[in-house]
Order: structure tokens, then sequence, then C-alpha cells
């Protein structure tokens, strides 16, 4: 993959046109980790943009918002975008990471820690 | 009829914890070795300014690269998934430690004594972060076997950080490692005195 052949990798529409040149301004503190889930299937929804028809469909099953970019291969900072969208028109519900600023409970210390064990 | 979202659809907590070191030393091996999904990967877009331009200069002295993010997931239970984050091989890529390391249970650093300068950013990163870490060292079979504590004097840890040697394909070693960095964590919560 060199020289002329190069370009094929680059998205046929730029990353930030789809979410209509927004990128970090609205995003509702979306983390990586963030949990979402579609309370609608995309056929129910109809009028969608491609890119967000693709997300909803991610996220007919609890999911990260990492992991709806991996599945739908765009960037993460371009899924955030969108998935606040989605959220704001009530498309999709959101839970977010354990607060960051605090320490985490022993509880959950205790539950990671016993599952690791269990694999 | 505004009930929890947890409630509403079952939807879990997740957590995670970040896997870091230098360019090559086996992070997403690590990662696929305990994950119940092979390492899936992201790609965060980034401009930055082409080197020795004014950045008054204007957009066109501005190119987008892409930061690809290897992560994998541990379902720990119904209630709560664990993803595991390697960190990008490439130093001047920091701003996405901040946001990997944001909330984070606790980091793992793999170390390869080959080049064992190669982790120094990452022991840097978690001490000022005061984010609790152990240190894993990889043993690569054409690599001279250390002894821990050579390590930790070559690192300058503290005591206290637990370093332990393990090899990144085996899904046992890396179970060890996650496990001895869970142990450490939870004994430095109860030392901050943190209701359970």
């Amino acid at each position: 993959m060199t020289g002329t052949e190069a370009w094929f990798d680059d998205p046929l529409v730029r990353p930030y046109a789809v979410t209509g040149g927004r990128t970090r301004s609205r995003t509702i503190g979306l983390d990586l980790i963030t949990l979402v889930v579609a309370m609608r299937t995309p056929a129910e929804v109809g009028d969608l943009e491609p890119e967000c028809t693709r997300i909803l469909q991610a996220c007919q099953n609890p999911i990260s918002v990492v992991e709806v970019a991996a599945r739908v291969d765009l960037p993460l900072q371009v899924v955030k975008v969108l998935l606040s969208d989605l959220i704001t028109q009530r498309l999709v519900i959101f839970r977010s990471a354990e607060s960051a600023s605090e320490l985490p409970s022993q509880h959950v210390l205790q539950a990671v820690l016993d599952g690791i064990r269990n694999l | 009829m505004a009930s929890g979202i947890s409630d509403q659809r079952g939807l879990a907590a997740a957590v995670k914890v970040v896997v870091a070191g230098g360019f090559g030393v086996g992070k997403t091996t690590m990662v696929g070795s305990v994950s119940e999904v092979p390492p899936l990967r992201t790609e965060e877009l980034i401009t930055e300014a082409s080197s020795g331009v004014d950045d008054l200069a204007g957009v066109e002295t501005k190119r987008t690269t892409t930061v690809a993010l290897d992560f994998g997931r541990i379902t720990i239970n119904p209630e709560l998934i664990l993803y595991l984050f390697g960190t990008p091989g490439q130093d001047r890529f920091w701003f996405m430690w901040d946001e990997l390391a944001r909330g984070a249970l606790g980091a793992v650093v793999l170390a390869d004594t080959r080049k064992l300068d190669s982790c120094f950013p990452a022991v840097d990163f978690f001490e000022r972060r005061g984010l609790p870490f152990v240190v894993g060292v990889n043993c690569f079979d054409d690599a001279f076997r250390y002894g821990t504590e050579e390590v930790r004097g070559a690192l300058d840890l503290d005591e206290h950080v637990p370093v332990l040697l393990c090899d990144a394909r085996d899904r046992d070693s890396t179970k060890l490692v996650l496990i001895t960095l869970l142990q450490h964590v939870m004994a430095r919560t109860r030392l901050a005195g943190t209701p359970g």
C-alpha cells in the first residue's frame, strides 16, 4: 500500500462533513466507555443520515461509545458528536462511566477482581 | 416514567484499565490474551500543525492524522464490563493518554528489558497523575532475564509499586498481572480511607 494507492485509505467524505463541521462543542460528556443503547430501530425512525443509521443499528444492544466507533469504522470524535445528536433526539440513552473524579468503590474493585480470577 | 436508565434496559456499568508501554512491547497482545473479543481498533482524528510552520499561517498548514486505539472487553458480570485499553505507542499523542487515564481503575506498564527506557514516559505519567499501576516485565524469548528488583531499580520505582515478570501472550500470566493490579488498587483505596 504505497504511493498512488494511498489515497484510497482516506474516507470519500471528509470526516467532519457528516457532523456539519462540529467537533468538540457538543458531546454532552460522552466518554470512551460511556454505555449507550438505542430506544428505536433505524426502521422506526426513517429519515436519518446514513452514518446515524449505522450508529443506531450498532447500539441496538448496550454498547460502549468506543465500541460503536470501532464497529461503524468512524473516528471516535465524529461518533461522539453524532451520538450526542441521537441522544438529544431521545433515540439513544446513555449511562456515564463511574464518576472520574471519585476513587472506585471497594465493591466495584472486588467484583472486577473476582471476575478476572474466574476467567 | 422517568425511571433510571440502568433499570430500564439493563444498562451495565463500565470500568477500564490502561495498558501502557513503549512501541512494540506487546500491549495489544496482552489485551488480546484476556479479551472476550479479538482486540478492537478505533481511530481518533488529530489535527496537528505541520512542523516548523507558524500557527497563524492558516488552515492549509495543518494536517489531519489518525491515532489508532486498540482495546478489549471482559464482561465481569451482567452489571459490569471491564475495558482494557492499549495506549498509542507514540509519545506525541499524550492528550489521548489523558482521556484513557481519566477514571481508570489503574494501569499496567508493560516493560521490555531490551529497551527499558521506552516505558519511562508511562511510569512518569502515572506517577504524576497518581494513578495506581503495576509493572509487568514482558519476557521476550531472546531477552536477558532480569530480576524484578533490578527492573525496579532501573525504573526508580517506589517500594510499593508491584513488579512482576509476565508473558503478554499467555492468558494466565495476564490474569495474574491484572489480579496484582486490582489488589494493589484495593490496598491503596483502603489506605485512602474511602468508604467501601
